[in-house]
């Protein structure tokens, strides 16, 4: 008698082991090639230890090291200051696939899924034999610990292969030493772009990058300030989908669906927890864990048909306009750019995750007049280095027309050509990614329409830019007019016919016809003590000197009838206003408004204020604007448009 | 024996005085001259020749080039100015050289220099030769039976007979061609023959030319010297002589002889003074390349662009023109005066020149 099929078929069916799975499908988790697999490794593992500071408040200092010592393997050495890791969960953290603290939370973070750094010890495993070692500090006063461990593919258990203890000079920190197979040659440019990536969009963050050959390479610390702490949130009811339903009732701890409702999900109060159970038609007494699977489809239906409030975005932490600003120019001095302009949106929401959008545009300077613009792409403070094609990012930039703002693009759409670096950072508490090596963004309307408005509002200011350098040009060569030529006109016309020479006050106004604005921005080093102590009021370090940004804005009427108007100068809204002459009309915190009573013709005004809370280059150029004068009279400001 | 430069030096101040009014009342100053272009050239009936018309340019101070060029037209008629009183003239280089020394006020090449120059006499009515301004290269050679009597540096007349007291150069034209320079003492010759290019010239006067066919022969030198243009429209006007012009068969050769006699579009406020309206073209046209079965060379892209650019040319609309051009269009060749050694040396003399000058009715066969 012939076996049954199925049995004969059972005999080959056993369960395969996440490790297992791994190493059959290590290109799907950014391990494809060699030169990948380097910049996947130092990836996961800064982007723990960030996770790791942020959550503890420490400041990061990130040290990473490539040591090449035999052909084609590489050995990484990724070292931080963060608050250590107790010496149980080692193995756990390390050795262990679809392990983490972060895969249920709905929080804004880097890492999310927990396969992350175990990948990396795990493809050093496969591709090497060699063990990783782990070495740990969690208290000032205690001896660090040194574990080497290996995976045991079968079991998805980490092997503690030996235990030690040392002396290690830092208060805390982990060291975490792996060898794998990489190709250093290709990948090292990967890794130092993907270090300076970083470094741009954590300024709070000091990286050091130690190649083979001893050269280190330090990405300066720009910011003292950790970012806002992204707090945990509870899931949206939009987001959620029917199966996380059904198990977050086997998990609750409600015995009502109403409490259950409540307290589970972020957005649901009384009436709108009434709304969805009379849509559903479901009793709001209803054990959750006594309900069948129709009327959870049913809830989940009435989800979608009842009107709730958008989620809470206060859980997200953008950088914020001025440190990106910040950044780019620290990390783009080699490039001299002529500016750096950012927009920032409003938190908003796609499928109930909160999600935000900050973009930034560097023009100019030494970068390629002919080459496509370079996009840097950035999700929840993660450099995104491959498929950039497929980025929403990519095809929001793409959707609009640049020729407009003085770049090259054919046809109006695409990536454009020109000197400039467009910046895009996502941040969410949910990243849409379109794969498991998170390198792209997935195509969601919401988020590519917020990411269009946020270069839309850049490339206004890159027109506002240009156009204010055409008129600068245009200023001076009149400036030069007036000042050298027509004197030396006048000069040469009286002597040739012997009369006197003619006063020329007039000629000039008639020349310049117009109301002439130009500015200037200094710095001053301040006394160590702080002047404003408003923005770091919690900071307990003991600040060092900063910098006041003085501003001088000079208006001379060159029309010939006297003139009067309202002028505005823009100021960031994290600056604070010191001296301000002559009396403003207003100061909010985003402008100041001054009322200019009567400027006769050829009279001169000064005004002058003072910026404090900002590093030297923050501000480096005012935004003027008029009110109540025709704009075409006045060079030097745009017209005021409201707030 | 001096000029009086008087009107000269009253035109000149005419410029200075109009900025200087305009600055004393407050008037952005400017000053106005016809455009110079191919389309605002229009035929003088009166002249007989194409003049500048009405399409009038202005210079004003109010852009920041323009105030250059206004600083260095105060500096240029300064300097034109100190010329006139100290008895000197330079030539274009010279002043270009000078004006290195005139600050903010200097010219950044030559041509804008000589441009300016141009500009000058267009507003003051007066001529180059006016401002002692004088260009780089002399006028070009001359033999005939002729003779000219020159004013020389040392203020004595020396006469010149153009065969006799010359060599085979010839007489060289001096840049200054006006009467108190220059005049015609007798004259034996029945056409003046102007050659465009130097080996076609030398060819003539070897085989005597000039003797054999009672004519005087001109060198034009490519594109001719105003002076040369102004020797040959008085020999024209003054000794009634015809003027045939002998030029190579290519687009640029035709506007060598419209430059001798319709006036040139840069030089059309002075076309009265240059241009000879009698002058005829003699040849090579395009139908000699068939009649004679001439070696050629293909017509390059620039050739045709200029040939149709003629097309509209105003000055080139006699049929005679229309039906060469576009003969040599169809053609698609172009030829060389010299190439009519394709038959001998001295075709060009004993066959070529006696049957063109038949056809025209110089000379009887």
């Amino acid at each position: 008698m012939t076996e049954v099929i199925a049995h004969k078929l059972a005999k080959k069916q056993k369960e395969i082991s996440v490790a297992e799975f791994f190493e059959r499908n290590k290109h799907i988790l950014g391990f494809g090639n060699p030169t990948r697999a380097l910049l996947t490794s130092v990836k996961e593992g800064v982007d723990n230890i960030l996770d790791a500071c942020e959550e503890s408040s420490i400041l990061p200092e990130v040290y990473v090291e490539i040591r090449n010592h035999e052909e084609g393997e590489c050995k990484v050495i990724i070292e931080d200051n963060g608050p250590g890791i107790v010496k149980n969960q080692i193995p756990h953290i390390f050795g262990r696939l679809l392990y983490g603290s972060r895969f249920h939370a709905v929080r804004q973070s880097r890492g999310q899924q927990g396969i992350g750094i175990s990948a990396v010890v795990l493809y050093g495993q496969l591709t090497t034999g060699k063990h990783a070692k782990v070495i740990s500090k969690i208290q000032e006063d205690r001896p660090a610990t040194v574990t080497e461990l290996a995976i045991d593919t079968n079991k998805n258990r980490a092997e503690v292969v030996n235990r030690d203890i040392i002396h290690w000079d830092k208060p805390s920190g982990t060291r975490l030493e792996i060898s794998i197979v990489a190709d250093y040659t290709r990948g090292k440019r990967f890794v130092y772009d993907y270090l300076q990536s970083v470094s741009i969009v954590n300024p709070h963050a000091q990286i050091t990058f130690k190649e083979p050959d001893g050269t280190e390479h330090l990405f300066e610390r720009t910011s003292e300030m950790l970012p806002s702490k992204c707090i945990e949130i509870k899931p949206h009811p939009h987001g959620v989908e029917l199966g996380t339903l059904i198990k977050m009732s086997k998990n609750t701890k409600s015995r009502k669906l109403s409490s259950f409702l409540k307290s589970e999900f972020s957005s649901m109060g009384d009436r709108t927890t009434n709304a969805v159970c009379e849509k559903s038609q479901l009793s709001k007494d209803l054990n959750p864990k006594d309900m069948s699977r129709e009327q959870f489809l049913a809830l989940h239906k009435a989800f979608k048909k009842v009107k709730i409030m958008a989620p809470n975005t206060d859980c997200l932490s953008p950088i914020g306009e001025t440190l990106i600003k910040r950044s780019l120019k620290h990390e783009t001095q080699e490039i001299s750019p002529e500016f750096i302009v950012t927009a920032s949106r409003p938190a908003s929401v796609y499928s109930g995750n909160p999600f935000q959008t900050e973009v930034g545009i560097v023009y100019g300077g030494s970068l390629s007049k002919d080459k496509p613009v370079k996009l840097m792409r950035f999700a929840n403070r993660v450099p995104l280095l491959y498929q950039q094609g497929d980025c929403v990012s990519t095809s929001a930039i793409s959707s609009i027309d640049w020729r407009r703002y003085g770049l090259e693009q054919s046809s109006g759409r695409g990536i454009p050509s020109g000197p400039a670096i467009f910046l895009t950072h996502v941040s969410s508490t949910l990243i849409p990614f379109t794969s498991e090596s998170k390198e792209a963004i997935a195509d969601i309307p919401e988020i590519e329409n917020e990411i269009k408005l946020a270069f839309r509002e850049c490339a206004r200011k890159v027109q506002s830019h240009i156009n204010k350098k055409v008129r600068r040009v245009k200023t001076r060569e009149k400036f030069e007019l007036i000042t050298k030529i027509l004197p030396e006109i006048a000069k040469k016309s009286s002597n040739m016919l012997d009369k006197p020479v003619p006063s020329l006050d007039k000629v000039i106004t008639k020349i310049m016809d117009v109301v002439w604005i130009e500015d200037l921005i200094e710095y001053e080093k301040t006394s160590p003590e702080p002047v404003q102590s408003t923005l770091f009021d919690d900071s307990t370090e003991k600040r060092e000197g900063g910098w006041i940004t003085k501003s001088t804005i000079m208006v001379v009427n060159y029309k010939n009838k006297p003139q009067k108007f309202k002028l505005y100068a823009l100021i960031p809204e994290d600056a604070v206003v010191g001296t301000v002459t002559p009396k403003p009309m207003k100061i909010t915190n985003n402008f100041i408004k001054w009322n200019l009573d009567t400027i006769s013709p050829a009279d001169k005004i000064d005004i002058f204020f003072e910026l404090a809370g900002l590093d030297k280059g923050d501000f480096d150029e005012n935004d003027l604007y008029i009110e109540s004068i025709n704009a075409s009279y006045v060079i030097g400001a745009d017209k005021w448009e409201g707030e | 024996m001096t000029r009086d430069y008087t009107k000269v030096i009253g035109r000149i101040d005419s410029i200075a005085s109009k900025v200087y009014d305009d600055l004393t009342v407050s008037e952005i100053p400017y000053l106005q001259l016809p455009s110079r272009t191919k389309s605002n050239i229009q035929f003088d009936q009166k002249l007989n020749v194409w003049k500048y018309g009405k399409n009038m340019t202005e210079r004003s101070a109010k852009s920041l080039d323009g105030a250059y060029m206004m600083l260095r037209t105060m500096y240029m008629v300064d300097f034109i100015k100190d010329m006139i009183k100290a008895n000197k003239s330079s030539t274009l280089r010279e002043m270009y050289y000078i004006s290195e020394g005139w600050d903010l006020a200097k010219f950044n090449s030559q041509p804008e220099s000589d441009s300016l120059a141009e500009d000058l006499e267009v507003i003051t009515s007066c001529m180059r030769e006016d401002f002692k301004l004088r260009p780089e290269e002399d006028g070009a050679r001359v033999i005939g039976n002729l003779t000219v009597e020159e004013v020389t540096r040392n203020k004595t007349k020396k006469k010149i007979h153009c065969q006799d007291d010359v060599g085979d150069s010839g007489y060289s034209i001096p840049y200054n061609v006006e009467p108190e320079k220059l005049s015609f003492k007798g004259v034996d010759a029945d056409f003046v023959l102007a050659v465009e290019t130097g080996g076609m010239f030398d060819r003539l006067v070897e085989n005597g030319f000039d003797t054999s066919n009672r004519s005087i022969l001109v060198h034009l030198k490519g594109q001719p010297a105003r002076s040369t243009r102004r020797f040959i429209k008085r020999l024209h006007e003054e000794n009634k002589l015809p003027v045939l012009v002998f030029t190579d068969c290519d687009p640029w050769s035709y506007r060598i002889f419209g430059s001798v006699a319709y006036g040139a579009i840069k030089t059309a406020h002075i076309s009265e003074y240059l241009a000879t309206p009698g002058a005829q073209f003699l040849g090579v046209t395009p139908s000699d390349i068939e009649n004679y079965k001439l070696p050629t060379d293909k017509l390059t892209k620039e050739d045709i662009h200029a040939l149709k650019s003629e097309l509209t040319d105003p000055r080139f609309q006699e049929s005679f023109w229309k039906q060469e051009i576009k003969l040599q269009l169809n053609l698609g060749k172009k030829s060389e005066q010299q190439a009519l050694a394709k038959y001998g040396l001295d075709y060009v003399t004993d066959t070529y020149l006696p049957e063109k000058l038949a056809e025209m009715g110089m000379i009887k066969k």
